[in-house]
């Protein structure tokens, strides 16, 4: 919402106040404001430092005034260009301008009503009319065409308050010439952020409500209707079919229009506020509907008596039928379905509710149709002005409508039709049915004085469902128990009255043997009423809670004291899965790899690449068609992530988080997952690296066997795997903890490795579930440090290539027992010597006794006795 | 005794042209061995007559001494020359790079998570999570967001296709709040009559239909706080977060608080936390405000409080929601958001 601080001051008191001071007070309020725009107010001197985000520029008041044109000639060298004979409050001026907007004056003589305009004088600093965007200049002399000039008049651009350059401002007759136009129309404009609570102030006057109870300001009331009191019209009937649908409506109406543009003060104002004026007909609707957060509809009077035959106008407000079409005034025909709602008389629709008016009906003046077609085209998302036709003729019959809606109905019919407008964005939000009256008395009040047409007496008022009054109570102790200050019954009451809430205080005696922190046993209820500008205080603790953010917000949530919990400590249970899957991280970091967090979104196709899967949580909604479901696979997401960083030397990646497992029409199974990826060099090129091997199978092993074993896990075994489709066949394996399988690695198989742009060396991939890990023992105990010396020997033993080396270590220690302390594999060899699909495996074995000295004579007997289990078990032959 | 002084003479001399260790040796040999001109003087001693003998003993002795010394200090001199040589040899380009070893990271986003988590912790708040895809119920309508209200307008949801639910379709979640229904249920079940208090931490990965941009993220991470039990007032609000932002930017950070709206929780607030950057001057970082928004916050609304089987006449709580990439951009000067799940490992080793 753009709020004119000039119009926020027809309704408070602003003395004292500065901009910034207003912008802060909102903001604290609740109602931030997000940027301030300064159209001739003064600056805040340091702009770069201000605590808002600011543009627009501050007039200098000795330097741009009022003036008077007192007489348009022509230019002695420029047939476009014009010299003005101008009167700045002390000297006499000419003044060379292009403004389109006073060329018909030239040569005309002598005006007989001066025209008011906008005065820069030499020196001065405004905006370049003429430049792309917003550019500050400063008016110097020079030479144009021979003609001097040094000032200018100006445009709206020129000084900031809208893009406006078609023309010169023309101000209002009684400008005071002479006066610093700053004093005359110096304004700010604040964008205040309208929160979903906050919709009742998407208006200028409950702004300046806000504004009056924050600074505890008198508000001053709206303005006087006049004679607009009287009884009920008769100039149409009513019907409403669904009062759920439409709880009130209100007609009223104006005779013998006569359609033009608006004062200049109204047009600026509009401007400021983000809306561009088009007549005063429409002008006045839409500065109600700003006032005081009402948006009106005006129709043409005689259209809907024509369409009535003659005969009694009546309109008729209902769901519309599913494929009822309706041409709104945009001239686009709309098919609807039965959550819009329809305006329409006894010939059919007239227009969308709330939302959009129909092309038929609209008020019409052929001489706009110009202003008509060069309407800016509305951002998306943003808010725009209905726009409004007007069908010529000298003066026109206006009935003007106010109505109340359903504000879900509104919000899904925009939504529906990508219909957003000044309207349905108040409609959608909730507005109350009593403002519907109050709007079209101000409309009808502004026509009248902007357009010369006669109020027809009365109005006709349809309202079959008034909101119910919400009243609530709350006591002393609410505020202490929610907002922990003690505020006394009449404090607390006269933050709330502030906003117009009415507030009757009780006592009431309580019962101090149930709560024992009651020092007295009176408590103070108030019983407060809502006012009946808002349909957003609910019932009951709902209620409650929604007053005790007035009084916070009015109080000053600034004010309230900071105090330390004394509530009791929950017990303390920590999150055992949460701290593995911490713990997991940790040690594969210690083991130098690099964490990586990928997007929980992919596409079958990037993770078919590893594996395809049919079934898939899948998004209704994809942003980009290469994200549209939930991966299924950790290993694809670190792939990827390698993939990105192809050009590094190495790379050590890892990935804790979860997949997603579909279930038909219900939530997915999530299911947390490790991926590991390495590839690269083993160690980092460099002044003495020169050619580090590929990282391989084994870099990868090893990592694990130490994650493992940092998780203090002793039972674990290894087995080749052929069942992993990804994986190289050969160079694959599963591994087990405690005899369950808790994930597969290895190295990717070569026509997975194809499909990914990962260089030449290979890729080590590794997935584990963390979940099952989580689950398993760690090892109790240690294993304790030897006391005595041991015995080192080396063995080298030949068996058939089909001898997993795991089958013989395994050997070596069942058979070794407690004996053997350590085996550890140095040396894997193959020669045509040892013979064809042979291979000798070379251990260190450390023999060790508990309780003395092993001698080499024991540890001898000892080794012979692995030797003969190995030939025996697979035929291994002891190399000498 | 002039053939004394010859030899002494004739030794030292010699010795001025030795610079090396052998050389020294040689010399050695030459000047002190048994055949040399000064031993044979000692070995000569036997046949002097007993008057001569005293005399020319002692200026022997003298000679040798005098030598034993030159010889001494020569040594010295050379071993000095010798080592200063070597370490000259032995000097490096220490401008030459360090050789380094693999270091392991954290992903920025687990470091800053662990970062506010560790401080909530030892707030007494335990950390709780629960899963990212969610039902509306579950993410909106127990929060305290109805179907088709506007507030719904503040964070555009993923919905996952799924048919036949109806007003309950499934979505990505867009904040960690359900898990504050799933928690406070959780405690609730556990003495429905008499629900226990909570202090708890929600961490974990939100979404919203939002473009990637520098700006805009489709997923980010959140950490919410909730404390529910007999008494706690918005005044325990404002003290736990301020005693939480001296924690997380500094010992002397000031905070403040301004009304805002969230549905789940009534009254609500912003906290601001005076820009650790400029300290509250106004730079590009604060956008010159002297100001940074960190949270939003607020009384869990009692609609809220009932879904989770909280009486909200009895109990009251606050809750609040912060970024921890957010904070991060703030903290390191990040100023693309998109960098966080580039993975690229050229930005996540900078952490
Ligand atoms: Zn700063």
């Amino acid at each position: 919402m753009k709020l004119p601080i000039s119009w926020l001051k027809d309704f408070v008191d602003l003395d004292g106040l500065s901009v910034e001071d207003i912008a802060r007070t909102f903001t604290f309020g609740g109602l931030e404001v997000e940027e301030i725009h300064y159209a001739g107010l003064p600056m805040p001197k340091d702009a770069a430092s201000n605590e808002f985000k600011t543009s627009g520029i501050g007039w200098d008041r000795d330097k741009i005034v009022v003036a008077e044109i007192r007489e348009v000639k022509p230019h002695p060298n420029a047939d476009r260009l014009t010299l003005l004979d101008l009167f700045d409050g002390t000297q006499e001026q000419v003044v060379l301008t292009g403004a389109p907007n006073i060329f018909h004056l030239k040569g005309t003589g002598k005006l007989a009503k001066p025209i008011k305009v906008a005065y820069a004088k030499e020196g001065s600093t405004i905006y370049d009319g003429h430049a792309d965007g917003l550019v500050l200049t400063t008016l110097k002399r020079a030479k144009i065409r021979g003609v001097d000039s040094y000032s200018m008049v100006c445009s709206e651009k020129e000084l900031g308050i809208s893009e406006e350059h078609e023309g010169i401002i023309l101000l209002d007759d009684d400008a005071p010439v002479g006066m610093a136009l700053v004093d005359y129309i110096g304004d700010a404009v604040l964008e205040v952020k309208i929160n979903p609570n906050m919709a009742r102030n998407a208006n200028v006057y409950g702004l300046a409500r806000e504004l009056a109870a924050m600074t505890g300001r008198d508000l001053r009331s709206l303005p006087d209707f006049g004679g607009l009191k009287g009884g009920a019209g008769n100039f149409a009937e009513i019907e409403i079919v669904d009062p759920q649908l439409n709880p009130r409506f209100v007609l009223g109406l104006i005779r013998d229009v006569e359609i033009k543009p608006s004062p200049y003060w109204v047009q600026r104002r509009l401007r400021l506020a983000g809306v561009r004026p088009i007549s005063n007909i429409v002008d006045a609707t839409n500065y109600a509907m700003l006032e005081l957060g009402e948006p009106l509809h005006a129709f043409d009077y005689d259209v809907l008596n024509e369409r009535a035959g003659k005969k009694q106008v009546k309109i008729i407000t209902r769901a519309a039928q599913d494929g009822e079409k309706l041409t709104t005034l945009d001239n686009v025909e709309r098919t609807l379905s039965s959550m819009n709602v329809l305006v329409c008389d006894e010939k059919g629709p007239l227009s969308i509710a709330g939302v959009m008016g129909g092309a038929e009906s609209e008020v019409y003046d052929a001489s706009k149709e110009i202003l008509e077609a060069k309407a800016i085209e509305p951002k998306e998302g943003e808010p725009t002005m209905g726009k409004i036709n007007m069908r010529g003729k000298s003066t026109t019959n206006v009935l003007l409508e106010g109505a109340a809606w359903n504000f879900i109905n509104i919000r899904r019919t925009a939504k529906q039709h990508n219909l957003p407008s000044e309207a349905s964005f108040r409609f959608s939000r909730g507005v109350h049915p009593a403002l519907a009256e109050m709007g079209v008395r101000r409309g009808l009040q502004l026509m009248a004085e902007w357009s010369g047409g006669k109020i027809e007496a009365g109005l006709v008022d349809n309202y079959p469902l008034p909101p119910k009054e919400s009243v609530v109570e709350i006591s002393t102790r609410d505020v202490k128990r929610i907002l922990g200050i003690e505020l006394s019954a009449q404090e607390i009451a006269s933050l709330l009255e502030r906003l117009e809430f009415k507030c009757e205080i009780r006592e009431t005696i309580i019962d101090t043997r149930k709560s024992k922190n009651e020092l007295s046993n009176i408590e103070h209820r108030i019983s407060v009423t809502a006012p009946p500008y808002r349909l957003d205080i609910g019932e009951g603790v709902v209620g409650v809670a929604d007053l005790m953010e007035e009084v916070a917000r009015i109080f000053g949530v600034e004010r309230i004291p900071e105090t330390r919990l004394a509530d009791p400590l929950p017990p303390q249970v920590g999150n055992p899965a949460f701290e593995w899957d911490e713990r997991v991280r940790d040690i594969l970091v210690r083991l130098g790899l690099q964490e990586v967090v990928s997007y929980r979104m992919t596409s079958p196709e990037r993770e078919g690449r590893l594996a395809a899967h049919n079934e898939y949580a899948r998004i209704a909604n994809p942003i980009t068609p290469d994200r549209n479901v939930l991966r299924r696979s950790l290993l694809a997401s670190a792939l990827e992530a390698a993939e990105k960083n192809v050009r590094a030397e190495s790379l050590e990646l890892f990935e804790i988080g979860p997949i997603f497992e579909p279930v038909k029409n219900d939530l997915p199974r999530e299911l947390p997952r490790l991926a590991i990826v390495l590839t690269g060099l083993r160690a980092a090129t460099s002044w003495d690296v020169k050619d580090s091997p590929a990282l391989d199978f084994f870099d990868l092993k090893g990592r694990i066997e130490l994650l493992l074993a940092g998780l203090r896990f002793v039972d674990v075994t290894y087995a080749p795997t052929e069942s992993v489709a990804y994986l190289h066949p050969g160079k694959a394996a599963e591994v087990k903890v405690n005899g369950q399988v808790v994930g597969v690695f290895g190295e990717l198989h070569p026509l997975t490795k194809e499909k990914y742009e990962l260089g030449a060396r290979p890729v080590l991939a590794a997935e584990f579930n963390i979940e099952t890990l989580r689950a398993l023992s760690p090892a109790y105990g240690i294993v304790p440090v030897a006391e005595f010396p041991p015995v080192y020997e080396d063995i080298a033993i030949i068996v058939d290539e089909s001898v997993a080396a795991s089958r013989v270590e395994g050997l070596i220690r069942q058979t070794g027992g407690r004996s053997v302390s350590d085996v550890r594999l140095f040396d894997v060899y193959r020669d045509e010597k040892i013979g064809a699909n042979k291979k000798s495996l070379a251990y260190s074995l450390t023999y060790q006794a508990a309780d003395k000295t092993m001698t080499d004579a024991e540890a001898a007997a000892i080794r012979n006795k692995i030797v003969k289990r190995l030939e025996h078990e697979v035929s291994a032959k002891l190399r000498s | 005794m002039d053939q004394l002084n010859d030899i002494e003479k004739a030794a030292l001399d010699a010795l001025a042209s030795v610079v090396t260790e052998e050389a020294l040796q040689a010399w050695k040999t030459a000047q002190l061995g048994r055949s040399s001109p000064l031993m044979q003087v000692f070995a000569g001693l036997g046949k002097l007559s007993k008057e001569e003998r005293p005399a020319v003993g002692s200026a022997a002795n003298r000679v040798k001494v005098a030598i034993e010394a030159a010889l001494a200090a020569r040594e010295t001199e050379i071993k000095a020359a010798a080592l200063a040589k070597s370490l000259e040899e032995d000097a490096l380009d220490v401008t030459l790079p360090g050789r380094t070893v693999n270091v392991g990271r954290l992903h920025p986003s687990t470091q800053q998570l662990r970062r506010v988590l560790d401080i909530l912790k030892e707030m007494g708040f335990q950390v709780y999570t629960s899963r990212e895809v969610e039902t509306d119920e579950m993410n909106f309508q127990m929060l305290n967001f109805p179907l088709h209200h506007p507030a719904r307008d503040m964070q555009d949801s993923f919905y996952v296709e799924s048919e036949g639910r109806g007003d309950n379709p499934i979505l990505m979640r867009t904040h960690t709040s359900p898990g504050q229904i799933r928690a406070m249920r959780e405690y609730a079940a556990t003495n429905p009559q008499n629900p226990p208090p909570i202090r708890i931490a929600l961490p974990g990965m939100c979404f919203r239909y939002e473009q990637i941009t520098s700006r805009s993220e489709m997923q980010f991470n959140q950490v919410e706080g909730l404390a529910v039990g007999e008494g706690i007032t918005f005044a325990d609000l404002k003290g736990t977060l301020s005693d939480f932002a001296r924690r997380m930017f500094g010992q002397n950070a000031r905070t403040r608080f301004r009304a805002d709206h969230f549905p789940f929780t009534e009254p609500s607030a912003e906290m601001d936390v005076e820009c650790f950057v400029c300290g509250g001057k106004g730079c590009s970082v604060c956008k010159r405000s002297g100001w940074l928004e960190i949270l939003g916050c607020g009384m869990v609304h009692p609609v809220v409080l009932q879904n989770g089987g909280y009486d909200p006449k009895r109990y009251s709580g606050f809750a609040w929601g912060m970024g921890p990439e957010r904070q991060l951009m703030l903290r390191y000067k990040i100023d693309d958001i998109r960098y966080f799940w580039g993975n690229d490992v050229r930005f996540l080793e900078q952490f």
